[in-house]
């Protein structure tokens, strides 16, 4: 289990309605019915993918999350998750605003760009980091839109968004410690939990 | 590929029928005293009764969905591909039924059977059928067949209206509903064509007002005009480029004559038009396309599809094709939206097919993967 999903795990009451956007093959909303009673809703445009979850017995609805989510009434989840999916959004302002309102409660993690291996690489190699995490190259990578930890708490105030609370997993149990004291510079994985 | 498509068939299948005595109150507000219903059943219901799934048929459909009627039987059943030992409804898991619907015209209780008041076949007097009726009917079935609930109730078309109908009529007597390029109401263009495919029947003097079996003539060309019309819009643009292009079947134009210029799409046509006059009565035609025309899931849920779906209980799953445009695929995510807004657990797959509404009925293997997948993950203990 990715340390970014346990911790989204923690945060979400059993019995809940969680609609996970970019729900890929299914893992985390498996997981989640497992764990606790929750009542789980996917959205992913990569049709394997949808195969995969549908095995698992997951719902997945096949849609592009750039196209809109307007077929979701507001409020009718209780919690909107989108892991590691908003930095490939064509809209990620938009889309956290979307998940606000169709939920009451939002929780987003992504890749923080801020973190000193990412620095370290642009400004000594001079190119767009490329590691295992982050496997792509500039121009083939479905990640249009980096931010850092930083970044993604201004567009939080600029948006009145309220940050309920916040994890940040970093690589080892020292990158942790650190982490937790600098996220931008130590943190690998942001984790937020938001509404509106 | 061709291998998960290539797999083996549930065999020769004996049709069965069952009667039913005690009144039918049909929606049209006449009453039928009595009815019969023929199906076919494929696989073995287990011990719990719990591995049954209901196929349920589109216009003109049957109850032979699956297997081969004798030996020499060169076509299979209408659904072949999907029904049968290792196929998506695996007959070695479920029991498949599958029912010729109330008003067909292949062997249960319609247009061509004897009304017993007159003694005379029904013909054009038989009562106005509609969708719900039809699912009384087969819960009636599911009665006699000692079936409390479906694991499964499956359909494409007018059968996907059906299975939304069961969700909503026996909630407890379904578990998974499975709606395939359906809509919840048909669409005034919807409508138009069918109309067109009726008056095509109608104009045919052999029709005679509906009374051509007492006259003992049949409307063959008035049914294979109708059928024309339906087929086309049963097919994608490409798909008729692809199949048909421009390409003559007869004559030239390299000649003086054009006379005899047919094109493989006119031949096709007659050819389909025609063979289907043989199978079909037209009453049952007409008849079938009204119970199409009248359905509307959230009538009677205050025009509203979330009201209606708010009392299902089972999971759907939602499939539509990208180029079908008689039950387009923002048809289906009409559905897929009120059962998002009525909280119900849903999937839904847009299946990317050049070969229009038509698709529904074919192994193409995305289509078969999501279905097998699905069906799958259903449990029967």
């Amino acid at each position: 289990m990715r340390q970014d999903l346990t911790q989204i795990l923690s945060w979400i009451k059993s019995g809940s309605r969680v609609l996970d956007l970019g729900c890929g093959d299914g893992e985390f909303l498996d997981e989640l019915e497992k764990k606790s009673a929750i009542q789980g809703v996917g959205i992913e445009i990569n049709q394997e993918d949808i195969l995969l979850a549908i095995r698992r017995g997951i719902s997945v609805i096949q849609q592009d999350v750039d196209e809109g989510l307007s077929n979701f009434p507001d409020l009718s989840f209780d919690t909107v998750v989108m892991a590691h999916a908003i930095q490939v959004v064509h809209f990620p302002d938009k889309v956290l605003m979307e998940m606000l309102r169709i939920g009451k409660e939002g929780i987003v993690t992504f890749p923080n760009f801020g973190h000193w291996r990412c620095r370290i690489y642009l400004a000594f190699r001079g190119g767009m980091p490329v590691s295992r995490f982050l496997p792509y190259d500039w121009y083939n990578t479905p990640n249009i839109h980096f931010c850092t930890v930083k970044d993604f708490e201004k567009l939080c105030a600029a948006r009145h968004i309220t940050i309920k609370s916040k994890s940040m997993i970093g690589g080892g149990k020292l990158s942790s410690f650190f982490s937790a004291i600098w996220p931008n510079l130590f943190a690998i994985t942001a984790i937020y939990r938001l509404s509106a | 590929m061709v291998e998960i498509l290539k797999t083996s068939s549930v065999g020769i299948v004996k049709p069965q029928a069952a009667k039913f005595e005690g009144p039918l109150n049909l929606e049209c507000g006449f009453t039928l005293d009595s009815f019969e219903l023929v199906y076919e059943t494929y696989g073995r219901l287990n011990k719990n009764r719990s591995n049954a799934v209901l196929v349920c048929h589109a216009l003109s459909g049957n109850h032979h969905a699956a297997g081969f009627h004798n030996e020499d039987d060169k076509r299979a059943g209408w659904w072949d591909e999907y029904i049968g030992p290792g196929k998506p409804i695996d007959t070695e898991k479920f029991y498949v039924v599958s029912l010729n619907n109330l008003g067909g015209c292949h062997g249960s209780t319609g247009p061509i059977s004897e009304n017993p008041t007159t003694l005379k076949p029904w013909g054009n007097n038989f009562p106005s059928i509609r969708v719900k009726d039809w699912v009384e009917t087969q819960a009636r079935l599911a009665d006699r067949l000692e079936i409390d609930s479906w694991a499964a109730v499956i359909g494409g078309s007018l059968g996907g209206m059906q299975v939304m109908q069961w969700a909503i009529d026996h909630p407890s007597r379904i578990r998974n509903a499975v709606v395939i390029a359906s809509a919840l109401k048909l669409s005034a263009q919807n409508i138009a064509f069918n109309e067109i495919a009726r008056q095509a029947i109608r104009a045919d003097p052999k029709f005679a007002g509906g009374n051509y079996l007492s006259m003992k003539s049949i409307p063959e060309e008035g049914l294979a005009l109708a059928r024309m019309i339906g087929h086309v819009t049963y097919l994608s643009d490409d798909a008729m480029a692809l199949k048909f292009g421009r390409e003559l079947r007869s004559g030239s134009f390299d000649s003086n004559f054009s006379d005899g210029i047919e094109f493989q799409v006119e031949s096709y046509l007659k050819y389909q038009g025609k063979r289907f006059s043989g199978q079909f009565d037209a009453n049952s035609y007409i008849l079938m396309t009204r119970a199409l025309d009248f359905f509307d899931l959230a009538r009677n849920y205050n025009d509203n599809a979330v009201e209606a779906f708010s009392v299902a209980e089972c999971k759907f799953l939602v499939v539509s094709f990208t180029t079908d445009w008689r039950f387009s695929p923002s048809r289906s995510q009409e559905i897929v939206e009120a059962l998002i807004a009525a909280k119900k657990n849903v999937t839904y797959m847009e299946i990317k097919a050049d070969e229009g509404h038509d698709a529904f009925l074919l192994p193409i293997p995305r289509y078969f993967q999501t279905i097998s997948a699905y069906m799958k993950g259903i449990e029967t203990n």
